[in-house]
């Protein structure tokens, strides 16, 4: 493994620090982004895999993704410095915000401003599900430009339906998504998918 | 001194025992932070969680860096933050060089295929979730339609995008009347 190439990905972690704003998912596009950019550090459906992983383990999921990206594409080493270079950003950022936080936080700019930015991250969200669906759903496509028809998976595309209608249902809504991921792993293995 | 080892071994604690991060954390630290060690109030966790949200990063370590930082100053915010991460560092190492070692495995192949499917359904649960939260004015909702495109199908970069709804926001979005301020996704 190069040194630069490590030194590229702890730079790409840190953008990715400075600008994923909301919890839980919100580096997932970013991270599509960078697969995108380097294909040889991680796929979509690597990402995928990654994501699963990240919610059925304990740990914030940001954190999670980027130490299995960053052992995944880099080794140990990799996982530890691109976790501490997400993480770098944003301790600057909050020490300084700490400071002024009572007037930053009923200021009406900050607000309209992070409002407009939250609906973004809705839409950024949205864009890599869409590049997980089709890694899930057209196996062995690279990249959502790259669909081709000829790929897609009906029975995949049957049970991505299923999953979602069972996870929308009143009563199933408190069922923990590690559950579902289990469910799906078995599926995975009984239907060979 | 003492303090910012116990400010480690909470936010450790923390790390190693909650499940998805973000909200799911947030009982937990409640617990950690206001009942059994007092370091701050209920509200005021509260105000620093609405605080974790506005800033870039992780939720969950940016409250961790915040609260840190209270009690501890910077060296405080440095062992907190150390503190979350770390199991997930030596968890997910662990995993991960788990999986590597299996990843010629076909039953493994074939589980992380039913897998994406379930994680492509959690990840649309999630936006759909967002989206009901966040969405509050038809121009919110051009900006997370617009992001989406240009992300998806213009291969745009999510920086740009942010940077670009930011300006956005602050010149052409209206604030709703109500105390939405305090409700962030």
């Amino acid at each position: 493994m190069k040194l630069s190439s490590l030194f590229r990905i702890c730079f790409e972690f840190f953008k990715t620090g400075l600008f994923s704003v909301g919890g839980g998912l919100a580096t997932l596009p970013f991270l599509v982004k960078i697969s995108d950019r380097y294909p040889e550090w991680f796929s979509h459906a690597d990402l995928a895999n990654m994501v699963a992983v990240a919610e059925s383990t304990p740990g914030p999921i940001g954190i999670n993704m980027s130490t299995y990206a960053g052992y995944f594409s880099h080794g140990v080493i990799g996982g530890i410095l691109t976790t501490l270079s997400l993480v770098f950003p944003s301790f600057l950022v909050v020490l300084l915000v700490s400071k002024i936080w009572e007037k930053y936080k009923k200021n009406e700019k900050v607000q309209k401003t992070f409002s407009s930015i939250r609906a973004a991250a809705i839409g950024l969200l949205l864009s890599a599900c869409f590049s997980v669906f089709v890694a899930a759903t057209f196996p062995g496509t690279v990249g959502v430009s790259a669909i081709s028809l000829e790929r897609f998976k009906v029975t995949y595309f049957m049970l991505f339906i299923v999953f979602f209608i069972l996870m929308n249902n009143k009563k199933l809504k408190k069922v923990h998504p590690i559950a579902y991921i289990f469910i799906g792993a078995v599926v995975g293995i009984v239907f060979s998918l | 001194m003492k303090k910012v080892f116990e400010l480690f071994y909470t936010f450790f604690k923390i790390g190693l025992f909650t499940f998805g991060g973000g909200y799911a954390m947030l009982p937990i630290i409640e617990r950690e932070v206001v009942d059994k060690h007092k370091w701050s109030s209920k509200e005021e966790v509260l105000d620093i969680f609405s605080m974790s949200q506005c800033t870039p990063g992780v939720i969950a370590v940016n409250a961790a860096t915040f609260i840190g930082n209270k009690i501890g100053g910077i060296i405080g915010a440095l062992f907190a933050t150390l503190g979350v991460v770390t199991p997930s560092i030596i968890i997910i190492t662990i995993i991960a060089a788990f999986f590597s070692n299996f990843a010629e495995n076909e039953y493994v192949i074939h589980a992380f295929g039913g897998v994406r499917i379930v994680v492509a359904a959690l990840i649309l649960k999630t936006c759909i979730n967002m989206f009901k939260s966040a969405i509050r004015s038809s121009l919110q909702l051009g900006v997370a339609i617009a992001s989406f495109l240009t992300v998806t199908f213009l291969g745009a970069s999510p920086i740009i995008v942010v940077i670009v709804s930011g300006l956005f926001g602050l010149f052409f979005l209206k604030l709703p009347k109500d105390k939405e301020a305090d409700e962030i996704v």
